[in-house]
């Protein structure tokens, strides 16, 4: 297997207060990982470090081979590693299309904008029929649908999804974590970062615990889901 | 009577087209990057020594002088943001005022050195000639003028409303960190939406140069007209810029002519007053977004 994204010791924050401190973790091509914890445990702060959109003290990230450590955002895009950021951050004045369209804004998926898009609606066929309608119009779930989207439009080598369960009705997280299960079997590399704890070791081939800022437990997601601390400190069990 | 006040009206439609230009070039700057820039009426008057220098001096057709202020203040405006104006775009508002009042200065400072404090014209046959329309009569140049500001604005709209590019600038206005998440390039995007804020008001500068001398200092009046219009239409709203600028152009016409031209700007205020006072979002509120 391929090493497609490579965290060595990451450290980073803001204004001074350190967040991540020292995080190591991987991601191989075709795999997906879960990286779960508490809430302020890091895991927004995670993503957000990998995609250059807070300055890494120290560490390094690298993606197929190449140091990206605090590259400008839209180059770490453009090499291939999209995101569904924390609380989605849609276009919610913009029709769903338009938010997808402009998930392909990148050079590297722009001229194939109109196949991606029906890959897209294929996956979520419910947007496809409110194509037109205002993103900020549509229930959570819906709207977590476009933010995968629309990071997908950009043919992205591995897609970052930060909480996609968080705030959905149940029947929704279940199908949110079905589409990203899917997502992988097509080949999508995945980093998944969750509170639901349970469902996301589940579908995920390895699994990182995520504690102040630092990995204090990892392991395949199976032997995670048996492991006597998380099982008390994240299923409740 | 009913003349007087039919000519003034259209004259007043007229004059607030080309304010529609400015405001909305402020509002765009606004409305994308939270930015105010305080040297607005500045990069008028430059338009309008770039149309000075173009036709009067250089003998260009007044359409290619007003395309050369259009797209030497596009590019001034891209490169102004991205040589300084992104940095200040994090920073608080006070020190984004400190950089853009130093602007304006420096550019009202430039023009008294280059053309000198005097009043520059164009004398041309073309300023005399006029249409006749039943009992109006229209100037002819201020009639193309404003026509030319009004397609320029609207088109200004729809590239906004239909061009990846214009969608994007939209997204950033909206959500920056969304904007930043999909790796939409943010700076290119604030460089853009400066130069066409600028170019906005340059060109708007260029087709009212046939119609008023220039001179260095006319640009504070301007500056204090855009924003007047900006808060009566509605803050980071076009169609807000254009009603308010059509409405502005309107008052200042009839109370020049119901009262007394120096009544102008008085009841421009007054509107201002009124809007603050009944309606502060103004006319048009676009929608209030977080950053």
């Amino acid at each position: 297997m391929t090493r497609l994204l490579d965290i060595q010791d990451l450290t980073a924050g803001y204004n001074g207060v350190t967040v991540l401190s020292g995080v190591s973790l991987h991601v191989d091509e075709g795999e997906t990982v879960a990286v779960v914890g508490a809430n302020g445990a890091g895991k927004t702060t995670l993503i957000r470090a990998i995609a250059g959109m807070v300055h890494a003290t120290s560490g390094i990230v690298t993606f197929s081979g190449t140091n990206i450590t605090n590259q400008p955002t839209d180059r770490i895009c453009e090499a291939g590693i999209a995101q569904s950021p924390e609380g989605r951050q849609l276009f919610v004045s913009l029709s769903i299309e338009d938010n997808l369209r402009l998930g392909a804004i990148l050079k590297r998926a722009r001229a194939r904008t109109d196949d991606n898009l029906a890959r897209v609606f294929d996956l979520f066929p419910k947007l496809k029929a409110r194509r037109h309608q205002l993103a900020g119009t549509l229930s959570g779930g819906e709207q977590q649908m476009v933010a995968i989207g629309r990071a997908l439009m950009a043919e992205p080598k591995v897609v970052m999804l930060d909480e996609p369960s968080l705030g959905l009705a149940p029947v929704m997280v279940d199908l949110m974590f079905d589409t990203i299960a899917d997502l992988n079997k097509q080949g999508m590399s995945i980093l998944l970062v969750e509170q639901n704890t349970g469902e996301s070791l589940a579908l995920s081939s390895r699994g990182y615990v995520l504690e102040n800022g630092s990995v204090v437990l990892q392991g395949t997601g199976e032997a995670l889901l048996q492991d006597d601390r998380v099982r008390k400190a994240y299923l409740g069990l | 009577m009913v003349e007087l006040y039919a000519n003034a009206i259209v004259n007043g439609l007229l004059i607030g087209a080309i304010y529609a230009l400015v405001a909305t070039g402020l509002n765009i700057i606004f409305g994308v990057m939270r930015v105010v820039n305080f040297a607005h009426g500045e990069m008028v008057v430059i338009g309008m020594y770039i149309g000075y220098a173009c036709w009067q001096l250089l003998g260009l057709p007044p359409w290619a002088s007003v395309l050369v202020a259009m797209i030497a203040m596009f590019a001034a405006g891209y490169l102004f943001q991205r040589a300084i104006g992104n940095e200040f775009v994090d920073k608080p508002q006070h020190v984004q005022f400190v950089l853009y009042i130093g602007l304006a200065l420096a550019i009202t400072g430039l023009h008294a050195i280059i053309f000198g404090p005097d009043p520059r014209g164009i004398q041309s046959a073309a300023s005399f000639a006029t249409y006749r329309i039943g009992p109006l009569r229209i100037d002819a140049t201020r009639l193309h003028a404003a026509a030319a500001a009004l397609v320029i604005v609207f088109g200004l709209w729809a590239w906004l409303r239909y061009s990846l590019t214009g969608k994007a600038m939209h997204a950033a206005a909206e959500n920056l960190t969304g904007g930043k998440a999909i790796g939409i390039r943010i700076t290119h995007i604030f460089a853009l939406t400066a130069g066409i804020g600028m170019a906005c008001a340059g060109t708007a500068g260029a087709l009212i140069a046939p119609l008023y001398d220039t001179n260095p200092y006319l640009s504070s009046e301007f500056t204090l007209t855009a924003f007047i219009i900006v808060i009566v239409g509605g803050l980071a709203s076009l169609p807000g810029a254009l009603v308010g600028g059509l409405l502005i152009g309107v008052s200042e016409a009839l109370a020049a002519v119901m009262i007394s031209p120096s009544a102008k700007s008085f009841v421009s205020y007054c509107l201002l007053l009124i809007v603050i006072l009944v309606r502060p979002q103004g006319l048009f509120s676009a929608r209030r977004t977080g950053r």
